[in-house]
């Protein structure tokens, strides 16, 4: 039954594409903007994103963070517009706007229906060249970023816990910084370390223009030509490696903060497959992921959650799509009566077994149909689909690299599972981080008539 | 600048034309509303079947209904949560539950080539019909959802949202968090899991939505083997309506984080209600439309106070939440909340400005085609119109009654449903200095 339904799988997606088959155009400006489109007619809406090759991985102590800084300060003026015009006038047309930041990315999207794209390319290509940072904005700016962290990290023990896991695994790699970066760096930038961040890395032979909607792909580029190919290019200079040292043995650190449950966080050092000797270890990585976290069948729910009932939680994960080498890792929340240390051997456990017994027919099998299945899934969003050709762009492996995933998972073996278990979770290259929770004094309630 | 894109705005408008949804709707024997839209291009199809079985139905036993959701898939006929499992993803489906104050949802995702989309919808069949909340299964299930209302103790937010619910809802079913309290879930047993699913999983309970590649016929055919054997029973009696609290107060929850969560508001209106086209269009202006609401000027673009400041209406069966909240330091909550109040204050006396009324008109109906541009989001936009009974043309006729709301009648509908008097406002956070400063 198993091979019958993979089988029908493998068939039946190539017979389901026909007109929907999903193509991505590329073309180049002349100043370097690269633009990416790819048609979907299933409704009058599109997406447009503005992908920057610059994020938290690119920045130097001291000014940690600033990439995240500079994205919020891209909404506060330029040299024609106000602070929040731009904001006003994308809501007038219809649209949705925000923006985020990554350790390998800083990207800006708009969605709104397909007749009013010429607004967002009017306004992207204005602030990536002409933005007006005002000293007055920046000091407000500052206090709302602050609060930002306070929100996701400060008062979240198990994001603070990530945080301080990232500094102690990386030596002298750039992803040991927060994105959103450290406070005393946050306090301290200045009107012109932001200028210098944006004059450094904005322009657009450091941009990729990525559309995916009811567009014409020839229209989207003659619309992109016509607002972005007056913009100057810069003379980027490549950013030095910093290739992260070999880790010598393994790390350990407590996180102290109050909280009700501890909490574990394991990290083995990984190559990306921007970064990987040989491609397959990056796709047999993610399979291995696959098969301890990949779903409610997979290893970790079902024999540590369920089975074992070690955890409450457990979760693996690993990032294919980044600039540099990162972390498989591993984390979870033990169950009433177990300790963190008893989930660790259990985690550790499970990952011995990887590495002495493949993985079997079925469980491969299934791990592959679901991925060949998300693919499906993932036509049903525009943005989901930007998202993946513009990250993949924007790490340096291309977007064509979007287009081969499914091949290259397919084309995964158990004992390519097994190889790379044994090749990069061991014990030397662990960082592991324990929650300590302290005490949280039991609040204290008054009430009162207003 | 402006003028070019000015000229865009008018090009687009005259042009604009709105794809329209046709919901297909019927009636099974036994009960169950049922709606359907088909959509082409992909080979997938979403399923969604909500039950008026939320938290709202938990009576004495605050958290019944979620963990008898948590259970529902760990067991069924033959299948352990193992094989149950298995038989979702090794056919690419993904399936959940989880439920609201109003609903419990069981949806599933899946491909609809032949036998892939057969072994699901018998599984999903069989979840619904056959569970065994077997003594195993919900033991373990109840201590991870302890586990669960232990941690949200570590979470101001988490906090404030409690104590927001018990401020505005009192001894309605809507007061208690829907998760669920550590004290009432400690005394749940199987056999109360057992009898809330039989009395609320029936078909006359059940509103199921399917949308995707399907003919008629197939939907037709998917929803008579799903509900298959699941009794008719019958729908859930109305929830009591809301008694609006008596007079504001606030209450200050001391919590040892570096922000203070605040929140105020009062019951707002249920899903029916005439205004609520009006109170939406308002609070659109007011704190609902993102980057560029009054509020979000206001506490955030002008005083830097918060990284998210924000309102909003919550319409459920019966009058739900009317909401304004934002997180800040410790010591600015006095100015944040002081701001807060203020600019609902003047919203209310004076309503938005002719402008700002027609920036958000032309937001919310430019980008109406968002609201359901993929499958997901539509099939759960088509699960509310079923759940909460709209009339089926709901999504035809949005725009014009966007169109048809005044500053007069905005002005009138938040004077009527928003009394200030009543406001009921809740902080949490760490050290004296955050107690609420009226």
């Amino acid at each position: 039954m198993k091979k019958r339904l993979f089988c029908a799988l493998l068939l039946g997606l190539p017979a389901y594409a026909g007109a929907a088959e999903p193509k991505v155009s590329e073309h180049i400006l002349k100043n370097g903007l690269k633009v990416l489109v790819q048609e979907d007619h299933r409704s009058p809406v599109v997406v447009s994103q503005v992908w920057y090759k610059v994020g938290s991985s690119y920045e130097p102590g001291g000014i940690t963070g600033i990439s995240h800084m500079l994205e919020h300060m891209m909404f506060k003026g330029t040299d024609k517009l106000k602070p929040g015009e731009f904001s006003r006038i994308i809501a007038e047309n219809g649209g949705e706007e925000n923006a985020f930041t990554g350790t390998d990315y800083t990207a800006y999207f708009q969605t709104m229906n397909a007749s009013r794209l010429a607004v967002s390319f009017e306004l992207e290509a204005d602030r990536m060249r002409h933005l007006h940072l005002l000293p007055e904005e920046l000091k407000k700016e500052l206090e709302v970023v602050t609060e930002e962290r306070r929100m996701r990290t400060e008062d979240n023990p198990q994001a603070k816990v990530g945080e301080y896991f990232s500094a102690a695994a990386y030596t002298n790699s750039p992803y040991q910084h927060p994105v959103i970066g450290w406070p005393s760096d946050i306090a301290h930038y200045t009107v012109e370390d932001l200028n210098a961040w944006y004059q450094r890395w904005y322009a657009p032979n450091n941009a990729t223009l990525v559309v995916v909607g009811d567009v014409k792909t020839d229209d989207v580029f003659a619309l992109a030509e016509k607002y972005f190919a007056e913009l100057k290019p810069s003379e980027i200079k490549p950013i030095k490696p910093q290739t992260e040292v070999p880790q010598l043995g393994v790390r350990r650190i407590t996180v102290k903060v109050p909280a009700k449950l501890p909490y574990l966080a394991m990290g083995y050092k990984a190559p990306s497959l921007a970064t990987a000797a040989e491609d397959w270890e990056a796709y047999a990585l993610e399979v291995l992921a696959g098969v301890l976290d990949g779903g409610n069948s997979a290893r970790l729910s079902s024999r540590l959650v369920r089975g074992k009932q070690i955890a409450v939680s457990a979760g693996a994960g690993y990032s294919l799509a980044s600039r540099l080498s990162s972390l498989f890792e591993l984390e979870g929340t033990p169950a009433e009566g177990k300790k963190v240390g008893d989930l660790e051997a259990a985690l550790k456990k499970e990952i011995a077994e990887l590495q002495k017994t493949l993985i079997g027919k079925e469980e491969l099998e299934r791990i592959k149909a679901q991925v060949l299945a998300n693919q499906v899934y993932q036509r049903d969003s525009n943005f989901y689909q930007a998202m993946q050709l513009g990250m993949f762009e924007t790490v340096g492996l291309g977007w064509p690299k979007v287009d081969e995933y499914v091949k290259r998972i397919q084309q995964v073996t158990a004992e390519q599972v097994r190889d790379v278990a044994k090749k990069y979770l061991v014990e030397d290259h662990l960082t592991v981080a324990y929650l300590e929770p302290q005490p949280i004094n039991e609040p204290a309630v008054h009430k009162g008539d207003k | 600048m402006r003028n070019s894109l000015w000229g865009l705005f008018l090009l687009a408008v005259s042009q604009a034309v709105w794809s329209s949804v046709n919901i297909e709707h019927w009636q099974t024997a036994q009960g169950s509303r049922v709606f359907f839209v088909h959509t082409e291009g992909l080979p997938i199809a979403d399923i969604v079947i909500d039950f008026d079985a939320g938290s709202a139905r938990d009576g004495k036993q605050a958290g019944l209904a979620a963990l008898t959701s948590n259970v529902l898939d760990t067991g069924a006929g033959q299948w352990n949560a193992d094989r149950i499992a298995e038989r979702f993803e090794s056919v690419g489906a993904q399936f959940e539950t989880g439920i609201s104050s109003d609903t419990a949802s069981v949806t599933l995702r899946t491909l609809t080539e032949k036998p892939l989309f057969d072994k699901a919808v018998e599984t999903l069949h069989v979840i619904l019909t056959k569970p065994t909340f077997s003594e195993a299964d919900f033991q373990r299930e109840k201590k991870r959802t302890l586990a669960g209302l232990k941690m949200r103790e570590e979470s101001p937010g988490d906090l404030a949202d409690i104590a927001f619910s018990k401020a505005l809802y009192g001894e309605h079913p809507y007061a208690h968090p829907e998760t669920g309290l550590i004290e009432t879930v400690a005394t749940l047993k199987a056999a109360d899991l057992r009898a809330f699913y039989r009395q609320y999983y029936v078909a006359a309970n059940a509103v199921v939505v399917l949308v995707g590649n399907l003919s008629r016929e197939q939907a037709e055919a998917t929803v008579a083997a799903l509900l298959k054997d699941l009794p008719a029973g019958q729908k859930a009696a109305p929830l009591p309506d809301v008694a609006m609290p008596g007079r504001a107060t606030s209450q200050y929850t001391a919590y040892p984080s570096t922000q203070t969560h605040v929140l105020v508001g009062l019951p707002g209106i249920d899903r029916k209600d005439p205004d609520f086209f009006s109170l939406f269009v308002g609070n659109h202006i007011l704190g609902g439309s993102g980057l560029v609401s009054k509020l979000f000027e206001e506490i955030r673009e002008k005083r830097g106070l918060a990284y998210s400041a924000y309102s909003g209406f919550k319409p459920m069966q019966k009058k739900g939440p009317f909401v304004l909240g934002l997180q800040t330091r410790n010591d600015q909550t006095g100015e944040a909340l002081k701001v807060l109040n203020r600019t609902l204050a003047d919203f209310i006396a004076k309503g938005p400005t002719e402008a700002e009324l027609t920036a958000a008109k032309k937001n919310i109906t430019g980008g109406f085609p968002m609201r359901f541009d993929t499958n997901k989001k539509l099939a759960n936009y088509v699960a509310m119109i079923g759940f909460y009974d709209l009339p089926l043309d709901y999504l035809d006729t949005f725009t014009q009654k966007v169109d048809a709301v005044t500053v007069a009648s905005i002005v009138d509908a938040f004077k009527r449903h928003v009394d200030l008097n009543l406001l009921q406002t809740v902080t949490v956070g760490g050290d004296a200095q955050a107690k609420s400063g009226q």
